[in-house]
């Protein structure tokens, strides 16, 4: 039996330079990043991409008070997707909804936070908070929504590093076509940015970016890139089988068209360029196509010098030679690295070109590095193409996990 | 401290944790759980704030003290005063 047809329905994002679809997309085409300084506790002013949603548009004071950042992050991303997808939410059974978010880390951000309070107090652990354990519990963010949209189904994240965004969608996809849920809410969020470990853990593997200039900080392919700008962000999409979308007259974004997983198995932190070429050649061929049958690639790239040349390296194992078609971009050099919600932003910064037929650039490339020159790498200004028939999104993440997901253009 | 100041002391840690909240017709001798929307966790909330902004500790026991405004005031009050004055 063939699997179900899977779409996407709906999106609700929040980015660095967008809190909506058409603001991230036109400041995609439009060559406006999102890269700003921050304070940092313990380390003073950083560069960080942060977003600039209104919390208080679905929640209440209360529960942006109550809740953590991760979980207002997706509480908005999915108000916005359900509205988007044009759902009649009132008389949706909401046990049959799926909550599926990928997340890089959660935790550090509420951790780092109570010992700086009670660091006030001598460290009398009596001032500790209550809210830690249901702020810091894995399941969280997707928690959160489920709480705040009454959504019975089963709800919970993927941890998966910066693999985690793509993960979500593939998730979804999987448990839509075994018939656990009829409509999932999945993607990917992080809250990155208001933990200091991060930039110090990178800071100390040197991979954390520097420049005079924020909006030019992170600059995968340039040969003066110099490490990961962090930032928070989140994306989710409402995911259907193709019968359903079409039963109530959905609006559909694109069809799932095939995805691959798979692990390294060779390093904590270095990439693997032949396991990323694994990755994607699976999702090809699971998706029932060939290299040249891909029009986009979305890199992982997350600027640091050795890891850029590593992803260069599995595409061009994969789309070398004999692809005029595919075209190539970078959409972390506009919003820095979102971690568990850079596969979910990244996948749907590039989903109007379905519709536009236009590639938008990687930007901040001044200097290509010879060893990303890909055939089809579009720098600094959009690429109007001949055809955008599909999608292929990767995303890489620590411990070795790849994943890649191909959307196509929906056809009846 | 008197009973009045300590019913203050109470709403401003109320309006705080409780933000969405309209304090300006809190009826002092009706249950706070009876007028607003608070849970278990609120109040534990209430118990942790008077104790990082006081130093006043309010013993499992005596959560129940914690009902009303005026309840409050009844049981807080003789506690502000015997706090240790700070020099």
């Amino acid at each position: 039996m063939k699997p179900a047809r899977i779409v996407i329905t709906g999106v609700g994002l929040t980015a660095p330079n967008g809190n909506s679809l058409a603001e991230f997309r036109g400041n995609l085409l439009g060559g406006v990043a999102g890269i700003e300084r921050i304070e940092v506790r313990h380390m003073g002013s950083q560069l960080a991409g942060v977003c600039h949603y209104d919390p208080l548009r679905h929640q209440t004071k209360k529960e942006v008070r109550v809740g953590t950042r991760a979980g207002s992050i997706g509480v908005y991303c999915a108000h916005e997707a359900l509205a988007d997808s044009g759902l009649n939410w009132a008389t949706q059974a909401k046990d049959r909804v799926g909550i599926y978010i990928g997340c890089t880390e959660h935790g550090n951000v509420e951790t780092e936070n109570e010992i700086h309070n009670i660091s006030k107090f001598n460290y009398d652990t009596k001032f500790w908070s209550h809210y830690h354990n249901p702020r810091t519990v894995a399941n969280n963010p997707a928690g959160e929504v489920s709480l705040n949209l009454g959504i019975t189904g089963p709800a919970y994240t993927i941890g998966a590093a910066c693999a985690a965004g793509n993960l979500g969608l593939i998730h979804a996809a999987q448990m839509l076509r075994l018939g656990e849920v009829d409509f999932a809410l999945c993607g990917g969020i992080s809250e990155s940015i208001h933990t200091f470990g991060i930039f110090a853990g990178f800071k100390s593997q040197n991979a954390l970016a520097t420049h005079a200039d924020p909006h030019q900080a992170s600059r995968p392919f340039d040969r003066a890139r110099n490490g990961i700008v962090v930032s928070e962000g989140g994306c989710l999409y409402t995911l259907e089988r193709l019968e359903d979308a079409q039963a109530r007259g959905a609006k559909i974004y694109a069809e799932i068209a095939g995805y691959h997983v798979n692990s390294d198995a060779s390093d904590y932190v270095l990439p693997n360029p032949v396991r990323q070429a694994e990755c994607v050649q699976a999702s090809i061929r699971r998706a029932g196509l060939t290299p040249r049958d891909i029009h986009l690639v979305n890199t992982h790239a997350t600027a640091t010098p050795l890891g850029d040349i590593q992803e260069c390296e599995a595409i061009r194992a994969v789309f070398g030679a004999g692809c005029p078609d595919t075209y190539i971009n970078n959409t972390k050099s506009y919003i820095g690295h979102c971690m568990g919600a850079a596969g979910a932003l990244e996948l749907a910064g590039n989903l109007p070109s379905f519709d536009d037929l236009t590639v938008h650039p990687t930007i901040n490339v001044d200097d290509l590095d010879p060893a990303c020159a890909l055939p089809g790498l579009v720098l600094n200004q959009p690429q109007r193409v001949a055809k955008v028939d599909t999608i292929l999104n990767n995303s890489f993440g620590m411990l070795g996990i790849n994943s890649t997901l191909i959307v196509k253009r929906f056809v009846r | 401290m008197t009973k009045d100041e300590c019913k203050q002391v109470v709403t401003d840690i109320i309006a705080d944790i409780a933000p969405d909240e309209d304090l300006t017709n809190l009826k002092p001798d009706v249950r706070l759980r009876d007028q607003l929307q608070l849970d278990s966790m609120d109040f534990l909330d209430i118990v942790m704030e008077l104790r990082k902004r006081y130093g006043l500790e309010v013993p499992e026991a005596d959560y129940l003290q914690l009902a009303s405004l005026d309840s409050c005031a009844e049981y807080l009050t003789p506690k502000f005063n015997a706090l240790p004055t700070k020099h």
